[in-house]
């Protein structure tokens, strides 16, 4: 390469690094939004598993039982974001935000009060995730270019990685290939017609939140216990939302939502890695003009100049049974 | 569930107040777990934020923040558009207005260069609001999700500018150089001396008036007929010939505009120069406000007050109790959003039974 500190090859190992945490959050969102609930509380989910996986990996000194107990919270709030919007029908907007702004507050007061560490928990040392050894490291390590792609691109990364990227074909199947995925999508299309082939409205909502519970607390938990071994006040920066994005640009599909997260993740390796970086003829390009292309696309792809971008019909309107 | 059977009093007053009774027992709850008590609280912050006159001074400051960006909010929902972006739309207002300020405070007098200023705030915020806008009525992209990308793209835009162009030659903060003397508001501590040093500016009257504007554009003016009629259903208002694009880009622009108005108060009224992330969350807080409020100039007022209360007699309580930082505040603006927004008609069902059985 002509730029010393501008290597390809980094980026990428940044991207699979960067893009479970937007995976997890847009697979969250796939259940909730397929089903009809626009889910704006990916970021206060996040937050909320983030701190709880922490402070429970951080006292049990097991990174396990960290990711269970952000399981466990997630959910909860899913569960009550369902309430709100299915149960009570409140708009799905406005109770998302609210979840946001409530739990980016109560995470704060609740490790301070804790930790009395500023509202972050203390590092996690030995409790944060090991990354995985490929078998056979050590032998291809000095072979060019095999060595990297086998034990920096592929090998070296945590659990939580592999389960982001195995998460896509499993999304799919559930999606298109069960009748639970079927029901699903008939819920968010039509509930109407759904409702009168004999499918339980409310309760696959519940289902799909159930299962955005479940997946978004892995995304929360990736940000702590995997990327920076403590959890920080506000740590989600915006990732909740940048992954509805990806969403919006996958067009509510597995594949390319996924391709998005990859998208939206190489973008922030390059700001990293060029921040600083002169090009000739350019000179240094500002790391937040970088951070801005992301946002750009997307609104071109809203825009409908890229392609066109189809919500799910009902997504945002609460199921009222028709008489 | 719906509120239709419901009489005015009980939708306007009694379910709000019903919601925000909730959200701040919960609230209560979450102090008394932390170990300290919510009633003492509670007087500690009524105190620090209503009784005190300079407590009350700063608690209008701060009110004449959120009046603006509530409306801001307020004015799409007319429409039903809901606009998240107020937060960007202030912050690039800010920028409108510091632009105005660099350009000419060294040579205009003050009562030329304060209006120009905020007519360069209500300008720039209008035209982030405008693509949004544009989108929405143009090509039906959600104006939910082009403003929640506008906030984000407001955010790097302005982090480039601040850090690139305005930060004084030598300084390290990232900010702007200070005004001159002849753009800072008006205090009306020369007016009211009682309320002390308080940064209480003009800009609180100019809500004040933009609350009656609002008020008499909405439900007096054949403009405002149009608004709440595309609000309403935008078919019926499309077949009685109102422009339905038209209506969403112009009303965007207004909201647009509001929410940069409300940079004036804090920049120009308050620290005087432009900082990095100088909104913090009052474009959010106008959502808020918005919901609380029903949209109506005098539910905002009172709603953009008792934010107000909670920033200031918040600070003060964190201040003696160091188990309630303020960020326990940021929790309670969440809560009552989430009450008095999103679960609105939680009491409807059992007020509705309760009144039933009194006319019996």
């Amino acid at each position: 390469m002509m730029f010393d500190d501008f290597q390809f090859s980094s980026i990428l190992v940044s991207t699979i690094r960067n893009a479970p945490v937007l995976m997890f959050a847009a697979m969250a969102g796939l259940f909730a939004e397929r089903s009809g609930v626009v889910d704006l509380a990916l970021e206060g989910k996040m937050l909320a598993a983030a701190f709880v996986s922490a402070a429970v990996a951080f006292v049990t000194k097991n990174p396990w039982l960290g990711i269970m107990a952000g399981v466990g919270i997630s959910v909860a709030i899913a569960l009550l974001q369902g309430f709100v919007s299915i149960t009570q029908k409140g708009n799905q907007l406005v109770a998302g935000i609210a979840l946001n702004i409530a739990l980016s507050g109560l995470t704060f007061v609740i490790a301070q009060y804790f930790f009395q560490q500023g509202g972050r928990t203390p590092d996690l040392g030995e409790a944060r995730l090991f990354d995985i050894v490929l078998p056979g490291s050590a032998a291809v390590a000095g072979i060019p270019f095999l060595g990297w792609f086998y034990t920096k691109l592929i090998g070296g990364h945590s659990a939580l990685v592999y389960l982001a990227f195995a998460l896509i074909p499993v999304v799919h199947w559930v999606l298109y290939h069960t009748r639970f995925g079927l029901r699903l999508r008939a819920v968010g299309e039509n509930p109407h017609a759904a409702d009168a082939a004999g499918i339980n409205v409310e309760r696959t909502r519940f289902m799909a939140m159930l299962c955005a519970g479940v997946l978004c607390s892995f995304s929360g938990a990736y940000l702590s216990i995997v990327q920076s071994g403590f959890f920080l006040r506000d740590m989600s920066a915006g990732n909740g939302y940048l992954a509805l994005t990806a969403l919006v640009f996958g067009n509510w599909r597995p594949l390319h939502t996924a391709l998005g997260c990859l998208m939206f993740g190489f973008f922030a390796a390059l700001q990293v890695q060029i921040e600083g970086v002169v090009f000739p003829g350019i000179g240094k390009v500002p790391g937040s003009l970088i951070q801005m292309i992301p946002y750009v696309v997307t609104v071109i792809v809203l825009a409908g100049l890229m392609a066109k971008s189809v919500a799910p019909k009902a997504i945002g309107q609460p199921f009222v049974k028709s008489r | 569930m719906n509120q239709a059977d419901l009489p005015r009093w009980a939708t306007a007053f009694a379910l709000p107040l019903l919601n925000l009774f909730s959200a701040l027992l919960v609230a209560a709850g979450v102090i008394y777990l932390l170990g300290e008590s919510p009633v003492e609280s509670l007087g500690i912050l009524i105190n620090a934020a209503v009784l005190n006159p300079e407590g009350l001074g700063y608690t209008l400051f701060y009110a004449a923040t959120f009046i603006f960006t509530g409306l801001s909010v307020s004015v799409a929902m007319q429409a039903g558009l809901f606009n998240i972006g107020s937060e960007g739309q202030m912050y690039v207002g800010g920028l409108g207005l510091t632009l105005v300020l660099l350009w000419l405070d060294s040579s205009l007098p003050g009562w030329l260069l304060i209006p120009l200023a905020m007519l360069g705030a209500a300008v720039f915020g209008a035209a982030w609001a405008y693509l949004p806008g544009y989108l929405q009525a143009r090509r039906g992209s959600h104006v939910v999700v082009t403003t929640i990308m506008f906030n984000f793209i407001a955010a790097s835009l302005m982090n480039y500018v601040i850090v690139s162009f305005l930060i004084p030659a030598g300084q390290q903060n990232t900010a702007s150089r200070v005004f001159a003397d002849a753009s800072w508001l008006p205090k009306l501590n020369g007016i009211l001396p009682v309320l002390g040093e308080t940064p209480l500016n003009i800009s609180f009257v100019l809500a004040l008036v933009a609350l009656v504007i609002y008020g008499i554009v909405v439900w007096r003016t054949t403009w405002g007929y149009q608004l709440r009629a595309t609000g309403l259903n935008q078919h019926a208002a499309h077949y009685a010939g109102i422009s339905i694009s038209k209506t969403i880009i112009v009303t965007m622009m207004i909201s647009g505009a509001l929410a940069g108005l409300a940079a004036v108060n804090s920049v120009m009224g308050s620290t005087h120069y432009l900082n990095l992330n100088f909104p913090a969350g009052a474009g959010f807080i106008g959502i808020a406000i918005a919901l609380m409020g029903r949209q109506h100039p005098v539910g905002i007022l009172l709603s953009s007050i008792l934010f107000g209360a909670l920033i200031q007699g918040g600070f003060d309580l964190s201040l003696e109790k160091a188990n309630i930082p303020p960020e326990t505040f940021i929790f309670i603006q969440g809560l009552i959003i989430l009450f008095c927004g999103a679960m609105e008609n939680l009491y409807a069902p059992a007020l509705s039974a309760l009144l039933k059985r009194k006319e019996k």
